[in-house]
């Protein structure tokens, strides 16, 4: 215990010292940077030129953003899925309890988290959610030719969920989003994200032709690959966010 | 020395918010504000790269067919850069709140010193 002894004293001291030392250097590095908002700005390179004036014809999708993370450099976006997995796995890893608590014990635990029978919070919910999962499909759906994607629509879907369960309870939640569910939407989403865009890449990179075409940019089946892959990281956002707020919720997991 | 300070003003302002994080990371004793400071200084990365790409005068990079200006339009990379960098950081927190479930548990206090403390007083127990 160092609580109120010099050495606490002295590593606070410390402490501050370097933080401001740190902003300082940090400061003086940013007063050399090019001036901000400059469209000559070193930053604004011919690759972001690329992405903006060709994305559309190369990858159909009007958002460039979406055209960069799914098209582009899509193994990075298969890279995050894959981190929100082993991080869900992680968590289930380390909350995990062991088989001594008792079936009515988690019951009793479940009374006391969740609302039962609160008139007011289910029907202002029957009518939330819909509303709430339908925007979210809509903002994945349309990925390619607005604002969002299927990381702000899957946040969307997962959040909807949570709203769900914290409604109806977990045995109504359980009914369309249990564990086996869980793993084969999570599952399928990322094998079919792999081996759809290892067909694209592999077909790239060795000029034959893809069975995959691009065209009619601006409507909502234009962008080849990008919705489907869209849905994929949607899937796998939402399940993510639901299953992590699930182990989370008592501070244990053991169904 | 460029006098650059004053027209980066949003890099500037990551900078002081990054310090505000990492001084809470070093200063807090409870694990959970720990945690709330390493989102700061997530907070603070995603408002450099995002003044990194913005252009002035420009719109979000929704270019319709046939554009030819990418001068129009903010540099797209650093959004999909940011976008990257809010999945670590939801991945990062949620695994370091597990961890700090599990050490609640065992140690019935959230402070970092009482913590090490009582591993101490285990060792010694253990060499006894």
């Amino acid at each position: 215990m160092y609580k109120g002894t010099r050495i606490q004293t002295l590593y606070n001291l410390l402490s501050i010292v370097f933080t401001i030392l740190l902003i300082g250097i940090l400061l003086y590095t940013v007063s050399e940077l090019p001036v901000m908002g400059d469209a000559l700005h070193p930053a604004n390179n011919e690759v972001a030129a690329h992405y903006l004036v060709h994305g559309a014809r190369e990858t159909g999708a009007l958002n460039a953003v979406t055209a960069m993370i799914l098209d582009y450099r899509a193994f990075d976006t298969l890279g995050e899925l894959c981190v929100l997995f082993v991080s869900a796995c992680s968590v289930y890893i380390l909350l995990r309890v062991d088989a001594g608590r008792k079936e009515e014990e988690v019951e009793a635990l479940d009374r006391r988290y969740e609302p039962w029978n609160d008139a007011i919070l289910s029907k202002a919910f029957l009518f939330l959610v819909p509303a709430v999962f339908l925007f979210g499909i809509y903002i994945t759906l349309t990925g390619h030719l607005s604002p969002g994607g299927g990381f702000s629509g899957g946040a969307i879907i997962g959040a909807g969920l949570l709203l769900y369960l914290n409604a109806f309870g977990l045995e109504k939640t359980e009914r369309f989003m249990n564990r086996i569910r869980y793993r084969r939407l999570n599952c399928g989403a990322l094998g079919f994200y792999f081996l759809a865009k290892g067909y694209s890449f592999f077909v790239g990179a060795n000029d034959i032709k893809s069975v995959i075409s691009v065209s009619d940019q601006g409507n909502i089946l234009s962008a080849g690959l990008i919705m489907p892959l869209n849905v994929c990281v949607a899937i796998v956002v939402s399940t993510t966010v639901y299953a992590v707020y699930l182990m989370f919720r008592k501070g244990g997991f053991n169904i | 020395m460029n006098n650059y300070i004053v027209t980066n003003l949003p890099e500037v302002a990551a900078i002081i918010l990054f310090g505000i994080g990492f001084s809470n990371l070093l200063l807090a004793r409870n694990l959970i504000k720990k945690i709330i400071g390493l989102n700061i200084m997530d907070t603070a990365i995603y408002l450099f790269l995002a003044a990194k790409g913005y252009v002035d005068n420009a719109v979000a990079p929704i270019v319709p067919p046939g554009a030819v200006d990418p001068d129009l339009y903010v540099n797209p990379v650093p959004s999909g850069l940011v976008l990257t960098g809010i999945v670590v950081s939801v991945s990062v927190t949620a695994v370091l709140l597990a961890l700090t479930v599990r050490l609640y548990e065992e140690f019935n206090t959230l402070d970092i010193d009482e913590i090490v403390h009582q591993l101490r007083v285990k060792d010694k127990e253990a060499i006894r």
